[in-house]
């Protein structure tokens, strides 16, 4: 058996519109080990979460396409992208799980929280009803619920955004899925509340060892919870790498930019704040060469004209930009990003 | 000219909402801002930042307590008074989707203001115009556009640059980056300091995300549950927070830095925010406090300066 659980190949997604065809993830590779938290990193638009729900098969095709020669191998031996929607079904919610962003509207707001968690189990394990609901109220318990007996019966509505997503995490985890998709799963929560919610997380994984994509912006949480990280671009990674890879040795101008952008607590405010210029390309049509070359201080004429390859920079460390290439010039980094621990 | 250019009194909003019940959102808070500096108030959803900031600019009517601009009382403002407050005071607002008019063209959005206070008109106000868009960092040609034909980032830009319009000292910014993507917020804050350099303008920044509220404001307030808890300067309130709430607000973030946080101790709080319309009796944070004692249920300990310049209500001081 293989120690990865999902291998992704040149993913391509497109979605097909009246105005045209918005290419939304062009060309997307990455590996996920077992029991491993791998964030995706990027904007609103980069492609993170349609990565996320094509690896779910939860988007509608059409208006959404898969195009030929993409392939996510589930587990060593499920291809995702040639399964049935039947098929599928029978893996969606018992060897994956899907948190989503928003607990107030992903769950469903005529049903029990109980029923809700039963639900999978009755489906996927042949569970009887009665022993489904027990196992819902063991679920509630593990993810921090009090008076879970009481709290089993209840709808949606009675609850606080904050249990809201710890009932999403029960219902993602009923059936001891393999694989979690965690989508900015504590973006819409109050940071006490999210300090909850990713120490239970973490918590939770080292007792499942269940494999973790958590795709964020925030940066701080990444730090916090995943192993490696990859950041997306405009449709494509442009980097990935171990979490000591991105954050002290980043490589491409775009990482660079993400971690320069965001102020930190702990340190002086005295240091300005160093922006990316421009919004990201549109992806109706998107540029020839390098998509972040219209925002990148140190774009080159190469970078117009084709999109680099990636640069294997380690075992773990990989970019795709023309400045890794044996020709380009030299540049030095801004220090800001690329280590402000390690010199 | 008095020091501060706010002074802001005991102030109350609550709001009947229906069945006998009161929910207060602003429950008789106290700061002061000087003049040419960023008072940011932080807290979490609910805590009544928003609130605050929106009673402040009379977009709600206080329940009751003061609000001074440049030492007159606001509140007792009519007609023509009223007229030249509004024109002090501006909003930019969270949404930069739901806040511009779709209707109208930048040139209107920005221009009504310059209208309404009859400011300047006819080639005048076309330059007036223009000149301001540039100084958000859009040029001329965006003039005769509509909200729609622009992102995120520079919707935001064209809500500043309508508070700007009519030269205000004082500018109230709920959320106004929130709404926007990382690399972009960068973007929209250089610019808040930027304009407050060339114009001396002072800012009250209201957010929930407190290290970018550390990296703009002179000052902070913390609020919880209607209250305010701490205040203080944004260097002191991260080196020596005093109140617990401030202490595991700040513990709560993670910093985007792997070898900080696995070194970090974090405190994690127990349980959430009460409701509002019930809130505990005593110190509103209590409920959730590491630290808490017998008294502070019993009563709401006072705003104190523990020292100089820094205020805290909580019974431990």
């Amino acid at each position: 058996m293989s120690d990865k659980i999902l291998e992704v190949k040149d993913l391509r997604v497109s979605f097909s519109t009246y105005a045209g065809e918005v290419q939304a993830v062009r060309g997307v590779n990455f590996d996920l080990n077992k029991g491993e938290v791998l964030a995706i990193v990027g904007e609103s638009g980069c492609g993170k979460s349609v990565t996320a729900q094509t690896i779910m098969r939860l988007i509608p095709t059409p208006p959404s396409v898969i195009k030929q020669g993409s392939s996510i191998l589930f587990d060593g031996k499920v291809e995702i992208t040639k399964l049935t929607n039947r098929e599928m079904e029978r893996i969606r919610g018992s060897e994956m799980g899907m948190i989503f962003q928003d607990p107030m509207t992903s769950l469903n707001p005529t049903m029990t929280i109980g029923e809700q968690i039963a639900e999978s189990l009755i489906k996927h394990q042949n569970m009887k009803h009665k022993a489904a609901i027990e196992r819902a109220v063991e679920m509630l318990k593990l993810v921090g619920i009090s008076n879970p007996e009481g709290r089993v019966k209840q709808f949606p509505h009675e609850l606080s955004g904050g249990m809201r997503q710890r009932v999403m995490i029960a219902i993602a985890l009923a059936c001891n899925p393999k694989l979690l998709i965690a989508d900015e799963p504590t973006t819409a929560l109050d940071v006490t509340i999210q300090a909850q919610i990713i120490e239970l997380m973490k918590k939770l994984q080292e007792k499942t060892d269940a494999s973790i994509i958590l795709i964020t912006h925030d940066l701080g949480v990444v730090a916090d919870m995943a192993q490696r990280v990859i950041v997306m671009y405009a449709g494509k990674v442009v980097e990935q790498g171990t979490l000591d890879d991105i954050f002290y040795r980043a490589e491409h101008p775009y990482t660079w930019g993400l971690l320069r952008s965001v102020p930190r607590l702990d340190q002086n405010t005295d240091e300005e704040l160093v922006p990316i210029p421009g919004t990201p390309p549109d992806l109706f049509a998107p540029p020839k060469g390098c998509a972040f070359a219209a925002r990148c201080p140190y774009a080159m004429q190469a970078c117009l004209e084709e999109d680099p390859e990636h640069t294997k920079l380690s075992a773990t460390h990989s970019a795709a930009c023309w400045l890794l290439h044996p020709d380009a010039p030299k540049i030095e980094k801004p220090i800001e990003a690329g280590g402000r621990h390690h010199g | 000219m008095a020091e501060h250019i706010l002074e802001v009194k005991d102030l109350k909003k609550h709001f009947n909402v229906g069945g006998g019940q009161v929910l207060k959102a602003v429950d008789g808070i106290n700061f002061a801002i000087k003049r040419g500096e960023t008072f940011g108030l932080v807290g979490e959803s609910g805590c009544g930042k928003s609130t605050a900031g929106r009673t402040i600019i009379r977009l709600y009517e206080a329940t009751s307590g003061e609000v001074l601009f440049n030492g007159e009382n606001i509140y007792k403002y009519k007609d023509k008074k009223l007229k030249e407050f509004n024109r002090n005071m501006q909003m930019v607002f969270q949404d930069p989707y739901a806040s511009l008019n779709p209707r109208m063209t930048i040139e209107n959005i920005i221009g009504e203001g310059i209208d309404i206070h009859q400011l300047y008109s006819g080639k005048e106000r076309k330059e007036r115009i223009h000149s301001i868009l540039n100084d958000v960092g859009l040029n001329s040609e965006h003039a005769s556009r509509f909200p729609h034909e622009f992102s995120g980032g520079q919707r935001q830009r064209i809500g500043i640059a309508r508070a700007l319009a009519i030269e205000p000292q004082f500018i109230i910014a709920d959320e106004p980056i929130s709404a926007l993507d990382v690399s972009v917020q960068a973007q929209v804050v250089n610019l808040f300091k930027q304009l407050q350099k060339d114009r001396g303008l002072t800012y009250l920044f209201i957010a929930h995300d407190l290290a970018m509220v550390k990296h703009i404001s002179d000052r902070i307030g913390v609020m919880y549950l209607g209250k305010m808890v701490e205040v203080t300067t944004s260097e002191q309130l991260y080196a020596k927070p005093l109140h617990p709430y401030t202490e595991s607000l700040l513990s709560a973030i993670p910093i985007p830095d792997p070898e900080v946080e696995r070194k970090r101790e974090r405190i994690i709080l127990e349980g959430e925010v009460p409701s509002p319309l019930n809130p505990p009796s005593g110190c509103p944070f209590r409920t959730r406090c590491p630290k808490a004692m017998k008294e502070c249920a019993e009563s709401m300990p006072v705003m104190k300066e523990v020292e100089p310049g820094h205020f805290t209500a909580c019974h431990l001081y």
